[in-house]
């Protein structure tokens, strides 16, 4: 009763959260289930996440994106865990884009409260950032949230049709359904030795009333969760079936390509596109106002025709050139204001009054590209005034969102199939590739059309991770802990991605994302002052894999270990100090420590120097250290082996979460090795993988990944392991050669091997 | 122009230029080979022709004229998978999938010339094969098994 009351209050309080006045009633009311109308033949549906056929098959609908962090075999487990089935034989569905398929954990991860914060006020705001993801209803993978946010709900679908089908065998045998048990996909009754399938009950068991409370398993008599599963998708995957966004094919389709003002946001003020209409093949040309699409019958003959159309661009809206744009960043940490995420103690007077080993230290980010592997792409098909889109996206609700907006539907004449992904990282939460071809579909006639981008459309028509500055200070006493200020500025990804999107209420507040991976360390110092600085800049900028924890742990865990060194304390010993009230925080540094051997003596006969690196960073409620180990040889710095030991709470699939952690380290490595986006006349100069790389087998080091489960809070991990990954390098290359780097990508002051 | 592929011969219409990519995915309707950069950069393309590793986004079909094999021909017709493809799945490697075709036909290609590659074998074979996903640690102890595999049977 006591949540009940508390919910209701804060409904009523909901204000705070975007000027959301709803009353209880709706928000307890279910969605409608959308998969009831379109159920197969023999096809019963017991909720929005289980289906199960009269042949015994059950297919489990997966509500997120799957864009290679194992989310289509965890939400399977989720869901067979409970209703007790074989995890092997379950199918597969990627959701229709539908409101009950909304994600709480994201918008909850969104709450301007630390992870360790479990104070009343945070843990009502995260209560109220779950209502208001119900009524925006994002259908949306992000935030490292999918297995948080579906880890009682798929149970709880899975354990809701065990116990209909319970109820139907008891019904039908006339006995108690406290008397009846399951089997691996059957209702048995011990007490007469007969069993019957879940196909033979299917029929009567969808009729059955939907329970009001179920019991879930005591985990210790779990089955598949905690245990590393076989992914579902692998045999697709490794055969060449999986289908992605590029990979739909539709009777009569065309295929497309489009190419818009490389100045991001800006007009096409003429076009010439005369040489391209003679190419054979090239249906037509589509003037799209800020840039154009042309139709073929094949995807190559419309990059050839694309290339010879001439179009006269009008001028970006932001500054022409890097130099400028890193002006304004640094014109904004000057000017000063901003807010203070973290305020903790008199950081500044202290500074100021100077007593203590003094020092401080800038740092800057550059804009980066995510870099999918592969490139944007939807396909659409207008019939009888409705709209259908094919994507892999990271957001099918927001896709139905901005269609009906820009069109003028309702929500229910737009369909969203969603595909595999080649990747997302945050990329492919934003609708304009859907969207670009919605509106090149418009003019095909009623056929389908398949709009493939070029690699250098993709790598210069991104949502970038922002560029940032960020100035650090600190006085260290006489017990070596430190009194620090962080200001960081950079451009908010929040007010950029909101204010792309259709009907979407920017958040109030201020965009923590900015401030993320600085004011949220679980670092016990009295004298902590954070600041963000916003600047407005109309380049577009998104969520990059980890977001503010991308950039913001290389300033904090770069100026640590320079805090370290310059007092005199070993960097991982000072963390241990330091972090001593946290001990899912100690807990991960400590296993790193004993993984990498941290303090013996490294060989380094075979090179120049050899040395090692810690960093830590605590995102997406996931407490993550990493040790990085460099030799700086004859050919440059070479990357030998990263220990990495984090903390999820609860591991679901620890197999999966250690490929999740190699696959942010790689990331993360390979930002701070070489990418960078910069700018030129107001347009993006790299265009393909020969101007932005990413680590290749040749760099790829020894990874070794340690699962731990201390912390009592689930956390994510498609996310974590990238953000302590490029200060652990840094501060290894200063351990191997006492060079600081201060700037991304580190390749600006040293090579790579 | 007529062309073998995966033991078929192939009549494709379409200009003599067209990247083999392009023939692959949009005419012949094998879309295992996937499209990644254009440039021959990043692998995602892969194919054999002649049982060499190919990047199929930078070679014209006029200049095609061994024997195409895409990731589509390594099952066999019984369904039993390439030792390659066992390897991929014991090692769980895949995650986002889209760059595995090509990093699967250039590691056959790899193992078919050596059947006891070292990691700095793998090193040359491999590093022209992207994976933002980076799946290489696993991708290496996959080519180990597999090369086991091939070696028993």
């Amino acid at each position: 009763m006591g949540k009940l009351l508390r919910r209701t209050f804060l409904i009523g309080s909901a204000a705070v959260a975007g000027g959301v006045a709803v009353g209880f009633y709706m928000y307890k009311t279910p969605y409608p289930n959308p998969l009831t109308a379109d159920a197969g033949k023999g096809e019963s549906v017991f909720n929005p996440f289980v289906k199960i056929a009269a042949d015994n098959s059950v297919t489990v609908i997966v509500p997120r994106a799957e864009m290679g962090q194992g989310v289509v075999t965890t939400m399977a487990a989720l869901v067979a865990e409970e209703l007790d089935i074989e995890l092997a034989e379950v199918k597969t569905e990627f959701a229709p884009a539908a409101n009950v398929y909304y994600n709480r954990a994201m918008l909850e991860e969104g709450a301007p409260f630390q992870v360790f914060d479990n104070s009343f006020i945070a843990e009502m705001t995260r209560d109220i950032q779950g209502v208001v993801a119900k009524f925006l209803a994002m259908q949306a993978t992000g935030g490292s949230s999918s297995t948080v946010d579906a880890f009682d709900r798929m149970r709880t679908s899975g354990a809701a049709a065990r116990a209909m089908l319970i109820a139907a065998a008891a019904d039908k045998w006339q006995v108690a359904a406290a008397s009846l048990k399951t089997e691996n996909g059957k209702v048995v009754d011990p007490a007469l030795g007969r069993s019957i399938a879940y196909g033979d009950l299917v029929a009567a068991a969808a009729t059955q009333q939907v329970p009001e409370t179920v019991t879930l398993k005591d985990p210790a008599d779990w089955r598949y969760l905690g245990k590393s599963q076989p992914r579902l998708d692998m045999v697709a995957k490794v055969t060449g079936k999986a289908r992605f966004g590029v990979d739909v094919r539709l009777p009569d389709m065309l295929f497309a390509t489009v190419r818009m003002n490389p100045r991001q946001g800006a007009k096409m003020t003429g076009i010439d596109a005369s040489a391209a209409e003679k190419i054979p093949g090239v249906v037509k040309v589509v003037n799209l106002d800020t840039g154009y699409a042309v139709v073929a019958d094949n995807t190559w003959t419309a990059f050839k025709a694309a290339d010879l159309v001439k179009p006269q661009w009008a001028k970006a809206p932001y500054p022409e050139t890097t130099e400028a744009i890193f002006a304004s960043i640094d014109a904004a940490l000057k000017a000063g204001g901003g807010f203070n995420m973290r305020n903790d103690g008199d950081a500044p007077d202290v500074i100021a009054a100077g007593t203590g080993k003094a020092i401080s230290a800038r740092y800057t980010a550059p804009y980066l590209a995510h870099a999918t592997m592969e490139p944007m792409n939807a396909t659409a098909q207008w019939t009888g005034g409705k709209l259908t889109v094919w994507s892999g996206n990271q957001a099918p609700t927001s896709i139905v969102t901005q269609a009906a907006s820009v069109f003028g539907l309702y929500a229910s004449d737009v369909t969203v199939h969603s595909t595999y992904l080649g990747g997302g990282f945050g990329r492919r939460f934003e609708t304009d590739f859907s969207m670009l071809a919605a509106r090149v579909a418009k003019e095909t006639g009623g056929k389908p059309v398949q709009v493939t981008w070029t690699r250098e459309e993709d790598m210069r028509h991104d949502m970038y991770r922002p560029g940032a500055i960020c100035e650090a200070a600190a006085v260290v006493d006489g017990q070596g802990v430190p009194s620090v200020v962080f200001r960081t500025a950079s451009q908010s990804p929040i007010a950029s991605t909101f204010g792309r999107l259709a009907g979407a209420i920017t958040p109030p507040g201020n965009d923590k994302t900015v401030v993320d991976g600085l004011w949220d360390q679980p670092y016990a110092l009295a004298n902590y002052r954070v600041t963000g600085i916003p600047v407005d800049l109309d380049i577009p900028v998104g969520f990059w894999r980890a977001v503010g924890h991308s950039h913001n742990p290389f300033f904090h865990e770069s100026f640590m270990d320079e805090i370290a060194h310059s007092s005199g304390q070993d960097p991982l010993e000072m963390r241990l100090k330091l972090m001593q009230p946290y001990p899912a925080a100690v807990a991960a540094v400590q296993a790193v420590k004993d993984m990498s051997g941290w303090g013996t003596p490294l060989p380094a006969e075979d090179v120049k120097s050899r040395g090692r690196g810690v960093a830590f960073c605590l995102s997406f409620g996931t407490w993550v250290a990493q040790v990085v180990q460099v030799a700086d040889t004859e050919d440059g710095i070479r990357i030998e082996k990263v220990w990495c030991a984090a903390d999820f709470g609860t591991a679901l699939d620890p197999k999966n979460l250690e490929a999740q952690m190699m696959s942010g380290i790689i990331f993360g490595l390979s930002s701070a090795m070489g990418q960078e986006i910069t700018f030129a006349d107001g347009a993006v100069e790299q265009g393909n993988f020969d101007s932005y790389d990413a680590m290749r087998m040749n760099q790829t080091p020894e990874i070794q990944v340690r699962v731990l489960q201390t912390s009592g809070k689930m956390g994510g991990a498609g996310e974590p392991g990238t953000p302590p990954s490029l200060p652990a390098l840094a501060n290894a290359i200063f351990a191997a050669t006492g060079k600081r780097i201060r700037q991304l990508p580190l390749s600006k002051e040293i090579t790579f091997a | 122009m007529d062309i073998k592929i995966n033991g078929k011969t192939v009549s494709i219409e379409a200009d003599p230029e067209m990247p083999l990519l392009w023939a692959l995915r949009d005419i012949a309707g094998l879309t295992g080979t996937k499209f990644g950069c254009g440039i021959a950069m990043c692998g995602a393309c892969t194919v054999l022709i002649d049982g060499e590793p190919v990047r199929s986004c930078s070679t014209a079909l006029e200049d095609v004229s061994g024997e195409v094999t895409t990731i589509e021909a390594l099952q066999g017709d019984d369904g039993a998978l390439h030792a390659v493809q066992e390897a991929w799945i014991e090692q769980q490697v895949a995650q986002c999938g889209y760059c595995q075709s090509g990093q699967i036909m250039s590691a056959v290609a790899l193992l078919a010339n050596n059947s006891t590659p070292s990691d700095a074998d793998i090193d040359d074979a491999m590093s022209g094969n992207l994976c933002r996903c980076g799946t290489y640690p696993r991708i290496r102890a996959a080519i180990h098994t597999a090369a086991k595999k091939l070696a028993e049977a």
